[in-house]
This record gives C-alpha cells, structure tokens and sequence, in this order.
C-alpha cells in the first residue's frame, strides 16, 4: 500500500468544481483522451454524480458528501458492449452509456488506453449488471494522498476499501493526462454510474457503497465472481483483494454501514481521491483534502443556461438545487423542508415510465436528484436522514397500488414527516426549552438556529424577563439575521462576535444552541464556532443546552470535526466584504503556501454539553443511542 | 418566617380534636376543574409538605421546636379559618359525584401518615381509592377522572418527586396497558385497582432486591458513610448486618430534622458500630471512608440525584477524593425532571431550628433538598438493576415513549 501511495502522490490539492463547469475549462486534453469525450462529458449534470449514496437499499446517506468516486472500471469487468452515445441519453432511464477509463498503474496493459463505454439495458434485461458493479468497485487500487503523518498511519489500515472506489483509471491517467482530461473522464464515469442508476440496476449503488459506507450492497452473490476477474486482471490488487473481501462481507452483515466511519481514513480516502481529480487548483489545509472543495461563484451561470439540457432533472429539484448553490436557503431545516417540497412536486409529475415499477424508478429518480442536490451542495445528516425515510416509504409501498395512490400517498408522507418530524417536533421543543427560561436569565445563543429563535421569542411572549446574548462569526454573520428578528419584537439583546465569548460568558446563565445533528456518542455536530462556545461555557459552568429535532439524530460515531465536515468558499474568509482597505492576500490566494481553510462544521463532545432538548423530552447526550434507536423503530413500524 | 408553619403534630391534633373546621384543600372530585385548581392550595405553600412527612416519620423532634409550633398554631389555625372560607370548594348542583365527598389528597394525606409506606406508593393507593369512589362507566371516563385527581395531587405537593413520578407512573399504566386489553370496564377497573394494591408490596419487595443487591458492594472491614436516613440505605445496612458483614457506618447529623441520629440508634440497635458526625465533617473524616451511600428523594433524567441537603457537597467530597458514591433509589423514583442546576428546581423549603432567635433582618436558605449531578455518582442501585447514572434516561425514555 505505501509503495504505491507514493507512486501516486498527489502533489497539490485541487478544488473540486461544483457540478456545472463549462467545458472551457479543461484547456489542454492529452492524446489519451478523444476529443469527443469532452464534449460528452462536460454537458452531463452533476446529478449523475453520486446516485449511489442514495441506493435504494441503502438506508443510510453519507450526509457529508464524499464527492462521488468514479469507477466504473467495473464495468469494464462487465465486458458489456461499449458505445459512447451523447451525455443526453446517458441519463435517459432506459439506454445507459458509459464511458470507462480502464487504466490501471499497476497493469496499464490490459485495459490500458481504451476507454470503454458500457451500454447497460434495463436491469431486468441484465441481471448481471448489478454484480459486475460490485466488483468493480473492489478493483481500484490505492488512493494516493498527501497526509500528514499522524493520519496517513490512520488511513492506512481503512485505505483498502476506499481504493475500491476509485476508478483504476484514475491513477494511470493522472500521471499521463492533463486535469481536464481528467476530471473529463471522471465526469464520464458518473455519468454512466448515474446512467446504471436511472436504469434502476443497484449495481452502481453497490459500487458507491463503500464510499456512502452507508449503503447495503445488494448483490452478494456476484462479488466472488467478480473478484476473481479482479485479482486475473490486477496482478497488483490481488493482494489488496483479500482484504478487501473480508471486509466488504462485514459490511453487508453490519446493519448499520455508517458505522463504519469509525475509519475514517477510508473515507477520508476516498473523497481525496474526488478531489485530486478536479481541475482547479487551490491550496488546501492538509488534514482537511480529504473534504470536497466547492468552487464557489462561477457555475451558476453555467447551471442557468444548462437549465433546459437536464431531461431527467425536475425543474422544482432543479430550482432548489440552485437555491442551496447560491446560499439563498440554508439552515438543516430550511434545506430539507425545500428539498421535500421540490420531490413532492416531482412526484406529483411523476408518471412511471413503461416496463418499469414505480417502487425501483422513483427510487433511482430521487437518488439522481439527490445526487444532482449534492452536487450543489453537501447534503446535511437530516437531509440524509429525509432522505432515508422518503426512500424507505417509496420501498414500502405495496405493490397492488395505483400509480396514483401511491404518488398520493407519497405526498402525504413527506407532508407528514415534516409536519411531523420538523414543524411540531420545533414546537415540542419550544415547549420544553421554555421551562428551563428563568426570569432574570441572561442567554446566549451561537449563529441562528430557527429552534432557538422560536424559544426565545416563545418565552418573549409568555412574559419572561430575559436578556440574550447573540454570539455571531464571520464569514457567515447568520447571527445577525436572528438578532434582527429578536431585536424587533422587542426582545433586550447583545451583539457580539465570538471573539468576545470567553468576556461575555461571565454574565451567561444558560446557553442555547441549535445543532445540525446529534450523533450516537452525544457529539453535537453543528455550525462551526459552536464547539468553542459550548467549551467556553462549560469552563465557566454555564450550562449548556443544545435544542435539536430527533430527525437530525444520526446513530454514527464522530470523534472529531476532521474526518466529516464541509469546505466552505476560501475566499470568504480571505476578503473581508467592504473593507477594501483589508488586501493583504490580494495576489497569495493560489500561493502554494497559503492554505485557507473555511470550515462550515465542527463537532461538540457530549462533555460540553449539559442537555439535549428534542421533541421526545429533555435527554442527557449519553441517550442520545435510545432515541436513534427508537427513532428507527418508529420508522420501520410506521 | 419558620414559626408559620403548622408542624405535622400540629396537624394531627388538629385532626384528633377535630376541631379544625375543614381543610381548604379538600377537593370533591365532581366539582368543576376550575374551582378545583383554586382548591387544591397546599395549606401551607411555603412549606413542603413532602419533608413535613419526613420530619414526622424520621427526625427526632426537639421540645424546643415543638413549643414553637405549639405557639404557631394559633396563628395557623386563624389563617385557616379565613382561607378555609374562601377556599371551601362549592359542589356544583347535581354532579354526580356531589353526594359522595371524596377527596384524593385526604386519601393520600391518610396513606401517607403510615411510615412505612413510600410517597409513590401512597399516591398510587390515593388513586386506587378515586377508582373505587368513582362513578364512571367507561375507560375514558375514568381516564379523565383520574387525570384530574393526579394533577391536583401533583399540584397539592409539587416539592415531592415520588409523589409525580407516583401519578405519572400510574396514568402511565391506566393509559398504556390495560384500558387496551379488556373489553369489559368492570374488569379493567378491578385489574387497576388491584395493580395500585400490589403496587405497596412491590415498593417493599424493590427495597428488598436493592439491598440483595448491594451486599456485593459491602465488603468486610468497610466503612460507608450515608446521609440522612432512608429506608432503602437502612435496609440495606440492616441486610449487609444480618449477613454477618463486617462494616462501620459514618452517619452525619443530617441537620436540621436530625434524620441521622434516628439512622444512628436503628444502626445501634443492630450492634452495627455507628459514628456519628456533624455535617461539617464530612471532607475531615472521608479519608477513612470507603464508600458513601446515599438514597434518594428523586432520581432525574440526567441521572443525577435529588437528596436531602447536603448530599450534593459530599458527593463533590467523595468525588475529589475518588471514592465511590452509590445511590440506593426505587425505580418509581426515577422523576421526568431534568434539574440543570441547583436552582433549577420548585424549591422544597422547610423550617428550620437554630435553637437561637434569629434577626427578621437575616436570611436563611431553607431549602431542604439538592441535587448532585450524574458524574459524580458512581452507581445506582435500584429494583431495575444496578445501574450507572446514564441509564437511568434510557429506562425513562423507554418507559414514557
């Protein structure tokens, strides 16, 4: 594994572009790569990206996205007729094409300069088609990334798996092709791995799965075969595929994957990978390359004018997608209650393509919208877990159903989950929060969180007399937003930024946070600056509560803010907006020196935090586990 | 402020003369829940009334204290002469439960006077009685009625945790489990009122299995320090002696009711070598203290404790000085509260006895009861199981989800 991490040694971070970057951008294409194929690739929207995460077996999604890890050279394993046809009937259902770079470091002979496009029927037609994926995806070789020492010791035991993900290409043609060629061939491989999905075949789910982690694989059966192919075909990962093997088969049996974070280097792994890929350049802060950089600004133009290319998109899906892009929707229940309004109108207009059931269709439609969404922007956990329940409704609905009944039926379960499961669970919570309001309280908040506004305005109105501290940050200032809201109706406020928390807290007698998720072992998972707040805060024994609905719960384990989180614009926190006086990166953004590193998440330990409210009662974060769990059975009764 | 309160003997000669005309806080369970939530005042809301029982079944009673209460009376009884008047609930003409009088919080007074019956237990057999008494003929009906008396319970006491989680418990089952298994209102209604009957015994029988279960932790030649007195820790002291154990007991005063002397002489009277301290000397003696023992007026969510005052200090004591702290608490004890600091509590106050007059000028905290965070308990025993503070959450998520 070292040996060939060093072999592919990544030697400077690339950004990875969100979905939509014009083929102008890939300048100089190297021989290897058809002309053509560019052209193809380019147009295809992101959506075809990462459908995997959201298989419809799959119950749990990677909330944090890991941008989706090519391979396809499984299909190659397929050894299925190869035709490139246009980006457009790549994500029409029925006829996928793929385009395949099956270039190997280590056995550059075999599959070498060919790129092949698998063209995959109807799942039904090809029943081997899911199993070849799974293969595949075992094939890749080992990812190579720069990590600082402490962490590539961590990786390297979960790195075997993350290989798989990547695309056995990938790695000869780093050396050999340009960028855009590049991130062109990836590009392709999405979107056959989206054209594999739309078709309704799991195969591509099961090959993404490791990488989600979160994903059940579908087909166990065909794995043995097609790890033979493996190992014939790669001298190289032969030996890499004993391990694997093992460890895939834990997977299945695991019932919940995403435990499997607990590695995170696999994962950590896999996302670099993505990254290496793309074409723009941007030094980034070593432990954090692992993570998606979204380049911020200049696809939206782009996404505009593809606006009519995108069959299959939805223009509702479309226009949220937008919205998440341009940061005109944010906070975890903004994002979700958005996202589920846009697929109820998808399904509304959904009619079930003939041949096809509507339980597969609809699943691998939403995954390509899901995936188009994360192509925007990273999903939060309670999008994922929205996204988990909706699934698991579309899963369950009888067969004997109508088309209509069930899109009916649909609707009201996603108008329920976020009646339900956001609006009167916000309200619960409310409830409880305002009993620990005291007259005479001085409290702080961090950032905006609709949860905690919708407390203190509540105790505003039932009388208490309260001061409140509103904590703000750059680059974001949402604080500023809420103070406005609180400011006007009356309520006695501080502004100040969290520079200021530690002078500040001296007067604090209670702390409210809101949280993005709450994972199993009560770490709170939430805006950046949180942590610090919530520290600062215990250190002056200020307690603090943390106000978070249960569908944001998420049963993984997070130890840390490294391994899961989301890049934000680096420029954000480089330029200061009117302060022009304020230059002095002008010029050094692309140095290779500087490494801006603007995080959008960290996570709380369970220790800093006294209490967490939700809409089951006021809980300590050790039992956080007990309403997961119960959370879950809920899910799978109803 | 303290000579105010009516003390328990006070009242229970009052009961005996008969003299007293009724108490403000009779309720008729018929009258309208208007009325009812004017009427359910606790005589005497700035004491609690939950440490009055205490006081009156545990502590040692000074002549001093007594004589000062004998002189409140008259006081108390004039207030209760007017309030009474005002107070007096009015049956609303032709409710049907207007002939019978019945009053949940009689019932339970009365049950509660029995020393050895638990608060919970207590309140369960008050509810038991408003089955008996009631005159409904549906599972609803009865639901209803019984809501009302265990919220003006609840209300008539709120310092008391067993007595909530008591009535919470109680709804709990009427609600959940057998209003859904039989069809018949009758039996259902026998099936609940035998429940609240056994409820008592089982009280007892958790005592029991706590203490069975503590002896694993009683080891030869140990020395316990306990705080206050409780039933379960003296039970299981009183197990641990007739084991053959071989152990010391610390017991602190327990000011102001003195409820660790009355733990002293019952210890004594096992030939269990006892010490006595004053509750100051806690941190001076823990060097040679193996383990504190502890029971509990309440167990809350966050696992924490709610005890008698002073529980909290020798719980930081003995956590600095990393010795472990049990908690021996029935599991009806287990409150859906979630305390975040010491004030975060309804405030459980009661009279307190400094032998000296004190100057109207000068304050004095007359809470009765703390609470001790979950880190610094070791482990809780309890009818469930020996448990650590972070379960006990989970026990009461999945017993009120």
């Amino acid at each position: 594994m070292d040996s060939r991490r060093s072999a592919r040694t990544v030697s400077d971070p690339k950004v990875r572009q969100v979905g939509f970057f014009t083929p102008a951008a890939p300048p100089e294409r190297t021989c290897s790569d058809p002309p053509r194929q560019q052209d193809l690739i380019q147009p295809q929207p992101p959506s075809s990206t990462q459908v995997n995460d959201h298989s419809p077996s799959g119950d749990s999604l990677s909330p944090v996205m890991i941008p989706p890890p090519p391979h396809h050279h499984s299909d190659t394993l397929l050894r299925t007729a190869l035709q490139v046809t246009s980006p457009k009937t790549a994500f029409s259902y029925s006829a996928k094409t793929v385009t395949i770079p099956a270039e190997n470091d280590d056995v550059p002979s075999s599959l070498s300069p060919s790129r092949k496009v698998v063209t995959v029927r109807s799942p039904s037609s090809y029943p081997g088609v899911r199993a070849s994926s799974v293969p595949a995806s075992e094939l890749t070789t080992v990812s190579v990334v720069n990590l600082p020492p402490g962490i590539s010791e961590k990786a390297g035991g979960a790195s075997v798996e993350v290989q798989n993900d990547r695309p056995v290409s990938s790695k000869s043609l780093k050396e050999k092709t340009s960028k855009a060629e590049r991130r062109a061939l990836q590009e392709a491989q999405r979107a056959a791995k989206a054209a594999a999905k739309g078709e309704g075949t799991k195969a591509s789910s099961a090959a993404t799965k490791v990488v989600t982690s979160a994903n059940t694989k579908p087909s166990k059966a065909a794995k043995p075969s097609s790890q033979k192919n493996d190992g014939s075909q790669f001298a190289a990962s032969e030996k890499k595929a004993g391990d694997r093997a093992p460890e895939k088969d834990r997977k299945k049996d695991a019932p919940h994957p995403r435990m499997q974070y607990d590695d995170t280097s696999r994962v950590e792994k896999a996302k670099k990978r993505a990254v290496v890929k793309q074409t723009e350049v941007r030094n980034r802060v070593e432990l954090f390359r692992h993570l998606p950089q979204y380049e911020h600004g200049t696809q939206l133009p782009d996404l505009e004018t593809k606006f009519f290319e995108l069959d299959p998109m939805h223009h509702a899906i479309y226009k949220v997608g937008l919205q998440y892009l341009s940061g005109d929707i944010q906070g975890g229940n903004a994002r979700c209650i958005a996202m589920f309004q846009a697929f109820k109108e998808a399904i509304k207009d959904y009619s079930t393509p003939p041949e096809k059931t509507l339980i597969r269709d609809l699943t691998a439609r939403i995954s390509s919208y899901v995936s188009f969404l994360i192509e925007c922007r990273p999903l939060s956990i309670s999008m994922g877990n929205a996204i988990k329940f909706l699934k698991n409704r579309i899963a369950k609905l009888p067969l004997a159903l109508s088309e209509s009944e069930a899109k009916a039926t649909l609707m009201s379960d996603i108008d329920r989950f976020i009646n339900e499961k956001i609006i009167v669970a916000e309200k619960v919570i409310v409830k409880h929060a305002v009993t620990k309001i005291r007259d005479g309280d001085v409290l702080l908040t961090y950032g905006a969180s609709s949860a905690v506004e919708m407390i203190l305005l509540h105790a505003h109105e039932l009388g208490k007399q309260f001061r409140v501290v509103v904590v703000d940050s750059r680059p974001k200032l949402g604080g500023q937003l809420l103070l406005r809201r609180l400011v006007r109706k009356g309520l006695s406020c501080t502004y100040t930024h969290v520079n200021a928390v530690s002078c500040i807290m001296q007067e604090v007698t209670r702390v409210f946070l809101g949280a993005s998720s709450v994972l199993s072992n009560g770490t709170v998972y939430s805006r950046v600056g949180t942590a610090c707040v919530a520290m600062v805060a215990h250190a002056f024994r200020v307690p603090v509560l943390v106000c978070c609905e249960a569908y944001k719960f998420h049963e993984r384990v997070q130890l840390d803010s490294i391994c899961f989180n989301e890049l934000g614009n680096p420029d954000a926190i480089s330029k200061v907006r009117g302060r022009e006086d304020i230059n002095y990166l002008d010029g050094f953004v692309n140095r290779e020196n500087l490494q801006l590193l603007n995080l959008v998440y960290d996570a709380t330990p369970s220790d800093y935090v006294s209490m967490i409210i939700t809409d089951y009662g006021m809980i300590p974060p050790t039992s956080v586990p007990v309403i997961v769990r119960e959370y879950r059975r809920e899910h799978l009764w109803s | 402020m303290w000579w105010r309160s009516a003390s328990f003997i006070l009242d229970r000669q009052q009961e005996l003369n008969a003299t007293v005309p009724p108490n403000p806080e009779s309720l008729l369970l018929s009258s309208p829940p208007s009325s009812m939530a004017d009427s359910i005042q606790n005589p005497n809301p700035n004491i609690s009334a939950y440490y009055q029982t205490r006081a009156a079944h545990h502590a040692v009673v000074t002549s001093d204290w007594l004589a000062q209460a004998q002189a409140a009376v008259s006081i108390q009884t004039s207030e209760e002469d007017s309030s009474g008047s005002d107070g007096r609930v009015v049956p609303t003409g032709g409710g049907k439960g207007g002939d019978k009088a019945f009053s949940v919080i009689d019932e339970f007074d009365s049950w509660r006077k029995q020393p050895d019956l638990a608060e919970a237990v207590a309140a369960i057999r008050a509810l038991a009685a408003v089955i008996r008494a009631s005159q409904a003929t549906t599972m609803m009906e009865l639901e209803i009625e019984l809501k009302k008396a265990s919220d003006s319970l609840k209300a008539w006491d709120t310092s008391s945790i067993s007595l909530t989680a008591g009535c919470d418990l109680f709804m709990r089952y009427v609600t959940r489990t057998s209003a859904l298994e039989y069809e018949d209102f009758n039996s259902a209604r026998s099936r609940l009122i035998e429940r609240a009957e056994k409820f008592g015994e089982i009280s007892c029988k958790a005592r029991r299995i706590i203490a069975m279960l503590c002896q694993d932790f009683i080891f030869d030649g140990c020395t316990i320090l306990v705080h206050g007195f409780s039933r379960v820790v003296f039970e299981v002291l009183k197990t641990a002696a007739q084991n053959k154990k071989q152990f010391r007991v610390f017991c602190t005063e327990g000011r102001p009711d003195r409820t660790g002397l009355r733990l002293s002489n019952e210890l004594a009277k096992l030939d269990v070598p006892v010490k006595l301290l004053i509750d100051s000397a806690v941190a001076y003696t823990m060097d040679e203290v193996d383990m504190v023992l502890v029971g509990a007026d309440g167990v809350v969510e966050s696992g924490g404790i709610i005890n008698m005052m002073g529980t909290y200090q020798i719980a930081l004591v003995s956590h600095s000085m990393n010795k472990p702290v049990y908690v021996a608490a029935e599991s009806y004890k287990f409150a859906r509260l979630y305390p975040l600091d010491q004030k975060d509590m309804g405030p459980a106050l009661r009279t307190i006895d400094f032998g000296v007059p004190i100057p109207s000028k000068v304050e004095v905290e007359k809470s009765a009861r703390d609470y001790t965070p979950p880190q610094y308990l070791t482990l809780l025993f309890t009818d469930l199981g020996v448990l650590t503070p972070s379960v006990v959450s989970d026990e009461l998520i999945q017993l009120y989800l």
